[in-house]
């Protein structure tokens, strides 16, 4: 019994100060519904939120979220895996579905991260390692990744400048997306001249804290045919995890839990790294864009660079990247971002993705990474 | 509860690795040896993930080690503004393990992976609390 995708929702990503929570969840149900054959709220069996809660004034999100969404008396539960919520929830969904417990359930990723002051934000921020050994030094997001760039630069010799591509890739792309939060294109010149945060990454290195949310609606093998014309299937789900320390693992090259989440879900949708004609990538830095090329084996170890130098990532290219943008053009509502890569690859594999449409797509890839690598979720999915 | 007195700012201070910050204050760098398997742990654990024997030993590091990786940061979190921009180093210990700490008294020009330093015990003099910490220096 296969697992498919019968709706689609986006809202807009970025400042979103028009909208509560809840407000913003409503956004992409409505229009994942609208977006399935003749499908009614009433049809939905559960719904999952992929959030982190810590962001949110309003406790126990999936409560609010249900309520303001008309779901209940329906199932409703929230997964939490940091960067990755959302993409843990698309995964117990895929759970709930395939046990047989429900026929079709929803899943919302959605986060408003601009609710809090910026001194709390400034204490999240400094939380986001092991706080035992780590935040007291005052490491933060960027500064892990700092360290993973530094550390790729000495080993394999990736430059400054091939980092930087992959902020001219995404802005390019994200230009060609009316949901992303910046829709301009940038020069390497602005990357590099733009302020530093953790050496040696700048501004233009580091996705923006945005508020967002998306929705997908998943169902069983009967009901996906029944409620869309242009079914998307799940053919692997790979999920591992990683050492919450750096200073517990094995290298600060890669990220362990991509490599073996990958591993999984190639085996299981039996594909290689070559069969993969357009990938979500989680550029949260642009480092990481370059690792995930690497650990998903797009590239060799240490070539990444290399990849985006000569253009591999881009439409035309090996394996086209990230054409929505990334989280670098669109913004990061964490919960909402592993949801939102799931989207993307479905209007590619429809063929609706127009401006930056991968031609002839047919099998598609997203890969969501939690915290500094502690979560990673891979999902290929397949027309 | 010693361990509360570890970090300019302390997340937390209820610990099994307690005698760590006691250590410190004397000026030794402690880590922790399975008394089972005889795994070496730093930063020190009080259980083994190796074996999962719940026993084991102090042992003390001579604090030399080399630079794995670093990060210039600007963009500092709360309570640590007051020292931006810094810069934080990873060692790889000698006696096995890591360490991530503050590079001390190394120019951005002298920083290479790779180079040899060595992990030196301190206390803040400028906070009035007793604040124990160490730092990355060159050997």
């Amino acid at each position: 019994m296969k697992v498919g995708i019968v709706g689609i929702g986006h809202g807009k990503f970025g400042n979103r100060s028009d909208a509560t929570v809840q407000e913003l969840a409503f956004e992409p149900f409505k229009l994942a519904i609208d977006d399935a054959k003749n499908l009614r709220r009433e049809n939905i069996d559960a719904l999952v939120v992929g959030s982190v809660p810590e962001y949110h004034m309003q406790r126990s999100l999936p409560g609010v979220v249900a309520e303001y969404v008309g779901m209940n008396p329906k199932s409703t539960w929230l997964t939490e895996a940091a960067c990755a919520s959302g993409s843990a929830a698309i995964r117990t969904a895929y759970m709930a579905i395939k046990s047989g417990m429900h026929d079709i359930v929803a899943v919302i990723g959605v986060q408003k991260m601009r609710e809090l002051s910026t001194a709390e934000i400034l204490a999240l921020m400094g939380r986001v390692g092991d706080v035992q050994w780590e935040s007291i030094f005052g490491t933060t997001f960027p500064g892990y990744y700092a360290l993973y760039a530094n550390r790729h630069m000495f080993e394999f010799g990736t430059t400054r400048e091939q980092i930087g591509l992959v902020a001219l890739k995404n802005h390019y792309y994200g230009s060609m997306n009316p949901n992303a939060f910046f829709q301009k294109e940038i020069t390497m010149e602005k990357v590099l001249k733009s302020d530093d945060v953790a050496y040696p990454l700048k501004v233009f290195d580091c996705c923006a804290n945005a508020d967002g949310a998306a929705c997908i609606i998943m169902a069983n093998e009967t009901n996906t045919k029944k409620y869309t014309d242009t079914p998307l299937w799940f053919e692997g789900l790979g999920s591992a995890s990683a050492q919450m320390s750096v200073l517990r693992r094995p290298n600060l090259v890669e990220i362990p839990s991509a490599i073996e989440a990958a591993k999984q879900a190639y085996k299981q949708a039996k594909v290689k790294p070559s069969d993969i004609q357009v990938a979500e990538v989680h550029d949260c830095f642009t480092i990481a864009e370059i690792m995930a090329y690497e650990n998903l084996g797009f590239c060799p170890k240490g070539k990444g660079g290399k990849f985006i130098e000569e253009k591999q990532s881009y439409i035309g290219g090996k394996t086209p990247v990230n054409v929505d943008g990334g989280l670098k053009a669109k913004g990061h509502p964490v919960g909402a971002t592993g949801v939102s890569m799931a989207t993307e690859i479905v209007k590619q594999l429809r063929g609706d993705a127009g401006k930056r449409q991968v031609s002839g797509a047919e099998i598609g890839l997203t890969h969501n990474v939690g915290g500094i690598g502690q979560y990673t979720f891979v999902h290929i999915l397949k027309r | 509860m010693p361990f509360k007195y570890f970090g300019k700012i302390n997340f937390t201070p209820y610990t099994k690795v307690d005698a760590f910050a006691d250590y410190l204050q004397k000026g030794k760098l402690m880590g922790t040896k399975c008394k089972k398997c005889g795994e070496i742990y730093f930063p020190p654990k009080a259980d083994c993930i190796k074996c999962m024997n719940d026993k084991v030993d102090w042992i003390e590091f001579s604090g030399k080690g080399t630079l794995h990786s670093y990060a210039k940061i600007f963009a500092a979190p709360k309570g640590f503004e007051d020292m931006a921009p810094y810069t934080i180093g990873v060692v790889d210990l000698k006696e096995g393990g890591r360490l991530l700490s503050w590079l001390k008294d190394i120019s951005d020009r002298e920083i290479k992976i790779g180079m040899p330093v060595k992990v030196v015990p301190r206390i803040f003099e400028e906070i009035q609390e007793i604040k124990l910490y160490y730092t990355i220096e060159k050997l």
